[in-house]
């Protein structure tokens, strides 16, 4: 299942490839990519993990940008 | 500007007051350093509690904490003057960068401004403005001037003009009037319209579109990749090359003071945001000069391979032709002495349309559409269609009924009309016979895109090295159009599976390093399309399975546009190697320049944040394509 995450207020762009490694190596998310550009996180998650891989996600995100804030868009 | 910026403009502007004091008062008032330390507390009070905050939660090696680290340690070894000029001109880098992307960002969110707002729903003759997404196929929109298309639909009442510029880059208005196709995203500029919904939002062409853009930049460049992984070994080496040069030299030397100085100029040089923020600048204006001519891209990492076209394979019909069919020449067998052959031309289109009166082949169609004039069906007798070979009818002439043939050569032998003529030019061609005498003929064919030659010479001329036509139709007329556009070979006949061969075969002969590009119309090409580099759809609009397969889409219908799309590619792919070079060559000489005690900490601040506004100056040139230049200024 695609999830699409905005992140309002990213302004650094290794930051954004640190968050992106990050999730990625998450457990439940196949594929993960953020755009530093359009602050927009696009994860494959494996259905049924929606719910705990958006936490942790937010977790890594608030880690790394604790600005950030982490929106989900869809 | 934001809130925070103009805050952090404040912020330095008194630091740099303050910064300037303290150099002007130094060594002549006992309380300077207290100058230094308000300036260093002015610009960058933040940043060491950032950094405890950061390490607090396991992160180490981020910026805030190598700038603190450095900037304590100038301090330590008495270096203030340099101490705060590190915070203050990091301070400043960093504000450069959020302003620069901002603006970035913001440009490209204008760019793409077609997202409808809302919709006027019609409910029972009354008007209601609601989500763009409550709207169901058949309800009935009113969309006024100056209003953005919500949806896709047809115009049910009313006229207008449209402007298709954001999603075509055409900057023509397209009239519309009753029962034509709307598309959503366009704006009506001058009259009202009212429109029967054919999809929903989510199915779209504006949300098509926006969908696309908005996720192009997640799919990333090799070059992205690259320097994201760079980052990820740059900063760890060179802070433990410092915490070396801090420690090892003076064991043996001594002079701790100098080396610790060296070691902090390592650490300035180490931040890595610089380096990785103008690549994706870079990418990212590449994809909006793209979309801003009409080109749609899928991800950066077909900027690259676009820029590395080396082979170009087209469809024929609906790519290079328009694929609609014509008449495109009318060849009378005689004009009478001292007639006009104009109304010989005539009549003998009249009689081919009157006997292809009651068909709705695409080429009777066409026969009729050159005519131009209505046939009173009362003229025209009874019709005897023999399949593949034409047909024969009576039509009242002159007060008298005769008999007409209009078919292929093999119809006109069959009857034993003599006196045939082969055409020149190669299309389907109609003969036509009435009362057993031979008329003329018409030939009809599938019109050339007026943009193709132009394509093709501004593609041969950016460098491709192989263009190559395959199409569905027979050898010869393929081979024609290929001549006559100026392609280097075409192979013809070919089904859909076969199109996919002969591009794997394509795909193998293609000089190393480069790519290969399949242009089509997107009617049954989706396999093809997603087997080449680069899949690049063309006229976008309204053909979906061409859009989800494609790379690249080209939303209007002109294939010279591909030359564009390289153009852009080139300079973006160009932009991005020179700041990666710049920025690593920068940094590397800085870094062996302190280590060798020839560069000051002054040095390692412009090798951080000179280089980094250098590099994001540079990046945002790749916004600019030059057809536009206007609305280029950042």
């Amino acid at each position: 299942m695609k999830k699409i995450v905005k992140l309002e207020g990213l302004c650094c762009a290794n930051c954004a490839a640190k968050i992106e490694d990050g999730i990625r190596k998450l457990p439940g998310v196949t594929e993960a990519s953020l755009s530093f550009m359009t602050q927009r996180l696009v994860m494959e998650v494996e259905d049924g993990r929606v719910e705990e891989v958006l936490e942790a996600a937010r977790k890594v995100a608030d880690k790394v940008e604790p600005e950030a804030e982490f929106r989900v868009v869809r | 500007m934001t809130k925070k910026q103009k805050k952090m403009v404040i912020r330095l502007t008194a630091s740099a007051l303050l910064l300037a004091g303290g150099i002007g008062t130094e060594g002549r008032w006992s309380l300077d350093w207290l100058l230094f330390l308000l300036s260093y507390l002015a610009a960058g009070y933040d940043i060491p509690l950032k950094a405890a905050r950061n390490i607090s939660k396991g992160q180490v090696f981020d910026e805030n904490f190598l700038m603190t680290a450095a900037t304590f340690g100038a301090i330590a070894v008495g270096a203030l003057e340099e101490a705060v000029a590190v915070m203050l001109f990091y301070q400043l880098g960093e504000l450069f960068n959020d302003y620069a992307v901002g603006k970035s960002r913001q440009s490209i969110a204008a760019l793409m401004d077609i997202n409808p707002e809302y919709a006027n729903l019609l409910r029972d003759g009354k008007e209601e403005q609601v989500d763009p997404y409550e709207v169901e196929v058949d309800d009935l929109i009113l969309i006024k001037p100056g209003e953005k298309v919500p949806l896709d639909g047809v115009v049910t009442k009313g006229s207008s003009s449209l402007d298709t510029k954001a999603l075509t880059g055409e900057t023509m208005p397209a009239d519309v009037k009753e029962g034509d196709a709307v598309v959503s995203g366009s704006i009506n500029l001058t009259g009202v319209l009212e429109v029967r919904v054919s999809r929903l939002f989510d199915d779209s062409t504006v949300a098509k579109i926006l969908e696309l853009v908005e996720n192009a930049s997640s799919r990333k460049a090799k070059a992205e990749n690259f320097i994201t992984r760079f980052a990820r070994v740059y900063t760890p080496i060179v802070v433990i090359l410092a915490v070396i040069l801090a420690v090892i030299p003076p064991l043996f030397l001594g002079n701790w003071g100098v080396w610790i100085y060296r070691a902090c100029s390592f650490l300035v040089v180490s931040c890595p945001c610089a380096l990785v923020i103008s690549v994706p600048l870079s990418f990212f204006g590449g994809l909006g000069a793209a979309s801003r001519e009409g080109i749609l891209l899928k991800g950066s990492n077909y900027l690259e391979a676009v820029a590395a076209l080396d082979t170009v394979v087209f469809d024929k019909t609906g790519t290079l032709t328009t694929g609609k069919f014509q008449v495109t020449e009318v060849c009378p067998a005689e004009v009478p002495e001292g007639g006009d052959r104009r109304q010989a031309e005539h009549e003998l289109l009249r009689m081919a349309a009157c006997a292809e009166s009651r068909s709705n082949h695409p080429i009777a169609v066409s026969v009729r559409e050159a005519l131009g004039e209505e046939i009173d069906p009362a003229f025209v007798g009874e019709m005897q269609e023999t399949a593949g070979k034409g047909v024969r009818t009576s039509v009242l002439q002159g007060g008298r009924w005769t008999s007409v043939c209009v078919g292929s050569e093999r119809l006109m032998e069959e009857l034993g009309i003599t006196g045939i003529k082969a055409p020149q030019r190669t299309g389907t061609t109609l003969f036509a016979a009435r009362d057993g005498r031979y008329l003329g003929y018409l030939v009809i064919s599938d019109t050339i895109r007026q943009d193709t030659k132009k394509a093709v010479a501004e593609l041969r001329k950016a460098g491709v090295r192989r263009m190559v036509m395959l199409t569905g139709d027979r050898e010869e007329t393929g081979k024609a159009v290929a001549e006559e556009v100026g392609l280097d070979e075409s192979y013809g006949g070919l089904l859909p599976g076969d199109k996919v061969a002969k591009v794997e075969e394509l795909l193998e002969t293609k000089r190393e390093g480069m790519t290969l590009g399949f242009v089509g119309d997107g009617i049954n090409d989706a396999p093809v399309l997603s087997r080449a580099d680069v899949g690049i759809a063309m006229g976008g609009i309204g053909s979906d399975a061409a859009v989800e397969a494609a790379d690249m889409v080209i939303m209007t219908d002109e294939p010279s546009k591909i030359a564009d799309a390289i153009a852009i590619a080139r300079k973006t792919v160009g932009i991005v190697r020179q700041n990666i070079v710049f920025a690593i060559g920068v940094k590397l000489l800085v870094l062996i320049l302190a280590a060798a005690g020839y560069a000051s900490m002054w040095a390692a601040v412009f090798g951080d944040v000179g280089v980094s506004v250098l590099a994001i100056l540079n990046a945002m040139r790749a916004l600019r394509y030059g057809k536009h230049p206007e609305k280029d200024r950042i």
